[in-house]
């Protein structure tokens, strides 16, 4: 049979290649057999604990901010609860639907609605979105009584920054807002869900303190990262909590005796530098920051000439005015080219180079002492003084005191005023003038200065001492500055000097004839010293000035001079500083004395010897 | 033997009815065994649910059982007339797909018939073993000596090779490759021919590589690879190899592997699948799995060398082959071994269109076994 002839040599070779190809075959899946063996039994183990941190996600969670206080334990910042309502996109159908529908039992505004649409298009559909915040017990009861129709709506806690006396100290502590790149770039931590960054004042440059430690909280999650239940929470360490130098009290006093003057006043504690009050006005709201400020309130603070988001404290830069007198003649006195006793001639004017500057009082104040100059606030005796021994001296006193010099205060945007020299002019490429030297003596022309500056100028001539000003007095329970009063350095200036400048000042408030009698202190047994200024930000012209008709209150606001106003008390054991400047005030003998006189009542009043039985705070934690 | 025959004489439906009987339940069980055990992984995969993959896929492979039942019951006369249109159409399909194809994840082109979502490189293997079983089965081995003999299976295999290439899907294209090769070795090619072929595939593997697809490129260095690109590409192989090394000796426990149930798996449904049976039953239970495959194959492979006619050879070969090729590239792929490619395992993994093709290919190996004593050219009577 030939067709047998074919088929049995083909079945042959078939069978023997097709064995061959089956053999192959084992032998792939051999291998393939032994590798699995490699992978589940070999390297097991190390594979099931890449499993399990698959499994398990570590997260982060934000810690909640430090909170602040002033010194007697009142709350300056602090965590609010945040209730608020949340939808879950997933566990809905319609989510549009279920807003429409919500937002018929909790009215939603404009902002609400296009920040929840561009939420819904960006987060996944587990992620919960923000429907409302801040809740109130009533919205609460409504959603839970709707709760049947709002499908994927539930209600939970969240916390905000709050501060509860809102504008009063919103220059000091500042405020906070969501974290921007930068802070996204210099630390993991703020990428958090509900972290903020300090933005102004305490807020930033505590930030470090207040934020904490972030906790941690383990999760099993699926691939997509959706968490189906929690297996490990650690709460992180709450921010420090800082208890400021400030005396909320005291800060809001002052503030009402301001009222609505574009003004600034910082009490200080001439001892030691602790700042009781800072005072800037007009103020705003440092909640704003949070939310987020909409463009009309930035257009209505921009266009405010008072300047509302400037701590004019640290950041206002003003002519002394006359309060600069007592660094000139102090300058004098540590030169050696003057005694206490030298005299020098007032005819209501100082000739120079032929130009004419003329003494505040037109009739002249005859030959005067140092400590009449002071009293009575002699322009002439300045202007020759500052003649007689230049710059560089007064501006030596001045720096020495802190003015002009930036003050190292736990504040952000803290500008530094100016102590003018023939060497500053031409660094600046001007030429100095005599004249300049003159103008300066009484604290006008270049010379410029922050009322912080002032504080701190006046409590180092109360007490002698170098005193730096600071606004953090505690954190959590260490204390943070030296209520030693012995802790500051003495400042290299003879005390006899000092005495001079002091008796001086005490006679511009208590003296017959003195400068600001509107500032003397209404108890008794206690006096205060000080020094009135008034710096012009418009020059008078000569004709202007002799044609007899002149009167700065008929000046238009912005052009009128600025009332200033620096002192202490009590005068025989001084323990308050304080300056105040009222921008466009006019005369600080009139405007800003009699403000300072009722500040310093005030803080006198409020001196803790005087309420040992007032429960939250002790003898120790005061003195 | 002597009721069958008796039966067979009697009556065209007794015939059938006999046919039937001789159908080889042995593998038929185990089919359903494996068809099993991908149902009770798609249980697991759909997160302890039939839905929404285990109960489609148990519909799916009861209609498969049925065709399967039919397709055998074809004589291998019919089916060696059937190939060159089915050949036809398939390489028709090919360049529909290229025209109008769907280009899913990577380049798994596929076509929508009739709601079926439908890959014609599938189709095209079972065409090319059919067409080849066919030709070679008519020629003389004797003759294949003259490499002439060669150029008109060669065409055939190559024809579809170039259209899988250019939609483009590499891994396909190497599988429709080395099917069609084993045909060649096994149909009696000379071994010198196979040297001569054998000789440029590397300088060839070289040009093929430096013409590949960026992406083609990027899942071999992948491969490679893997912790280059934990989360992007590499994620897959990484993934795929820790869910099976958690799973350990013993596994983790049915519906309790936590890489599969959490959803760490990517396709764990489909070509990972395998992954998903490793972690929860362990190496036990995985190399359980890869036993019965194995059956399977040899199972068709046996049936192969127990033809007697040439054309059953070459096909339950072929078929075999092709559900080798299946199961080794699944494998190694969710091993880490070869890069990653849509090879989904055969009879388990999650699809329409594969499981039907593959129903369709166990009715030809099954036709195989029912008509196994048949003779090449023997076109008139059943042998006894």
């Amino acid at each position: 049979m030939p067709r047998k002839d074919v088929v049995v040599p083909t079945r042959g070779v078939f069978t023997r290649r097709a064995l061959f190809v089956l053999a192959a075959q084992a032998g792939v899946l051999g291998l393939l057999g032994r590798r699995l063996y490699d992978l589940q039994v070999v390297d097991g183990g190390h594979l099931k604990a890449l499993a399990e941190r698959n499994r398990v996600s570590r997260r982060m969670l934000a810690p909640p901010r430090g909170i602040i206080t002033d010194r007697f334990g009142v709350q300056l910042a602090e965590n609010k609860v945040n209730w608020r309502a949340l939808l879950l996109p997933e566990e809905t159908t319609d989510p549009a639907a279920v807003i429409r529908k919500f937002g018929q039992i909790i009215p939603l505004d404009e902002r609400d609605q296009a920040r929840i649409e561009r939420d819904m298009r960006h987060v996944r559909k587990f992620v919960p979105v923000a429907l409302k915040d801040f809740l109130s017990w009533d919205d609460m009861a409504r959603i839970e009584l709707n709760a049947p129709g709002l499908p994927g709506v539930f209600v939970d806690v969240g916390s905000t920054r709050a501060y509860p006396l809102g504008p009063q100290l919103a220059h000091v502590v500042g405020y906070v807002a969501p974290p921007n790149e930068k802070d996204l770039a210099a630390s993991a931590m703020m990428a958090l869900p509900g972290m903020r960054a300090g933005r102004a004042g305490i807020e930033q440059t505590q930030d470090a303190l207040l934020r904490g430690e972030p906790g941690s909280v383990e999760m099993e999650v699926n691939s997509r990262g959706r968490v189906l239940g929690e297996i490990n929470r650690q709460e992180g360490r709450q921010g420090d909590e800082l208890s400021l130098t400030i005396d909320a009290g005291l800060q809001q006093m002052v503030l009402g005796r301001i009222a609505d003057q574009a003004a600034s006043a910082v009490v200080m504690d001439c001892r030691n530098g602790e700042v009781l009050a800072m005072v800037s006005t007009p103020s705003f709201d440092p909640t704003l920051f949070d939310s987020g400020v909409s463009r009309e309130q930035w257009t209505e603070w921009a266009n405010d000439v008072r300047t509302p988001l400037i701590n004019k404290a640290v950041a206002g830069v003003y002519p002394p005015g006359s309060t600069f007198k007592p660094a000139v003649a102090l300058a004098g006195l540590k030169s050696g080219m003057v005694t206490p006793e030298d005299r020098f001639n007032c005819p209501g004017y100082y000739d120079m180079g032929g130009v004419r500057f003329h003494c505040w009082s037109k009739y002249g104040h005859g030959n005067l002492t140092m400590r009449q100059a002071l009293k009575y606030s002699c322009d002439v005796y300045f202007y020759q003084l500052a003649r007689k021994i230049g710059m560089d001296p007064i501006k030596a006193m001045g720096n020495g005191f802190g003015l002009g010099t930036k003050l190292d205060i736990e504040l952000t945007h803290v500008r530094s005023g100016v102590i003018p020299t023939p060497e500053w002019r031409r660094t600046h490429g001007h030429h100095w003038n005599g004249g300049d030297t003159v103008n300066a003596g009484i604290g006008q022309g270049f010379v410029q200065v922050t009322p912080l500056e002032l504080a701190t100028y006046v409590s180092r001539i109360a007490s002698g001492r170098n005193v730096e000003p600071h606004l953090v007095r505690r954190v959590n329970d260490r204390f943070s500055d030296q209520t030693d009063v012995t802790a500051a350095p003495a400042l290299e200036i003879e005390p006899a000097h000092l005495d001079v400048i002091r008796g001086g000042m005490f006679d511009v408030v208590n003296a017959p004839h003195g400068t600001a009698p509107k500032a003397r202190l209404d108890i008794p047994g206690v006096q205060m010293a000080g020094k009135t200024g008034s710096a012009q930000v418009r020059h008078i012209s000569r004709a202007l000035r002799e044609s007899g008709h002149f009167n700065s209150m008929s000046l238009p606001w912005e052009e009128r001079p600025h009332a200033l106003f620096i002192c202490f008390a009590p005068f025989d054991a001084p323990r308050y500083a304080l300056a105040v400047v009222i921008e466009h005030g006019n005369a600080g003998a009139d405007a800003a004395a009699p403000l300072a006189r009722d500040i310093m009542t005030d803080t006198l009043n409020r001196d803790p010897v005087n309420h040992l039985h007032d429960p939250g705070q002790t003898v120790a934690e005061n003195f | 033997m002597r009721f069958q025959k008796r039966l067979w004489r009697a009556e065209p439906s007794f015939r059938l009815l006999s046919k039937l009987l001789r159908i080889n339940w042995l593998y038929v069980l185990l089919i359903c065994a494996l068809a099993a055990v991908g149902y009770v992984a798609l249980y697991s995969a759909g997160g302890g649910s039939a839905r929404p993959f285990a109960a489609p896929m148990a519909l799916r492979f009861g209609f498969g059982l049925i065709m399967m039942a039919v397709v055998a019951l074809i004589s291998p006369r019919v089916l060696k007339l059937a190939s060159v249109p089915i050949y036809l159409g398939a390489v028709a399909l090919l360049v529909l797909v290229l025209r109008i194809g769907h280009v899913g994840k990577g380049a798994e082109r596929w076509i929508v018939l009739g709601g079926l979502q439908f890959q014609p490189s599938e189709t095209a293997k079972i065409a090319l073993v059919l067409a080849l079983a066919a030709w070679f089965s008519r020629v003389d081995p004797a003759k294949l000596g003259n490499p002439l003999r060669l150029a008109v299976p060669a065409l055939l295999v190559l024809i579809p090779v170039v259209l899988v290439l250019k939609e483009p899907n590499l891994g396909t294209a190497v599988i429709i490759g080395v099917l069609g090769a084993t045909l060649f070795f096994v149909a009696g090619m000379r071994l010198w021919q196979i040297a001569v072929l054998v000789a440029p595939v590397p300088f060839l593997g070289s040009f093929v590589y430096a013409h590949l697809h960026d992406y083609q490129k990027a899942r071999i260095d992948t491969f490679m690879h893997p912790e280059h690109d934990p989360l992007g590409a590499g994620y897959n192989i990484i993934q795929s190899k820790i869910a099976l090394g958690s799973g350990g000796m013993w596994g983790e426990g049915y519906l309790h592997g936590t890489q599969g149930q959490l959803n760490f798996l990517p396709e764990k449904q489909t070509d990972f699948i395998f992954t998903m049976i490793g972690e929860e039953w362990g190496y036990v239970g995985a190399i359980a799995v890869m036993i019965l495959l194995g059956l399977m194959i040899t199972g068709g492979m046996m049936i192969a060398m127990m033809s007697r006619n040439q054309f059953g050879r070459l096909l339950a070969l072929g078929i075999s082959v092709d559900l080798f090729l299946y199961c080794a590239v699944n494998l190694s792929m969710v091993m880490g071994v070869i890069p990653v490619g849509g090879v989904p395992l055969p009879l388990i993994s999650y699809g329409g269109s594969a499981m039907l093709t593959m129903m369709f290919g166990f009715g030809l190996l099954l036709s195989t076994w029912v008509h196994r004593n048949e003779r090449d050219g023997d076109e008139a009577a059943p042998t006894p």
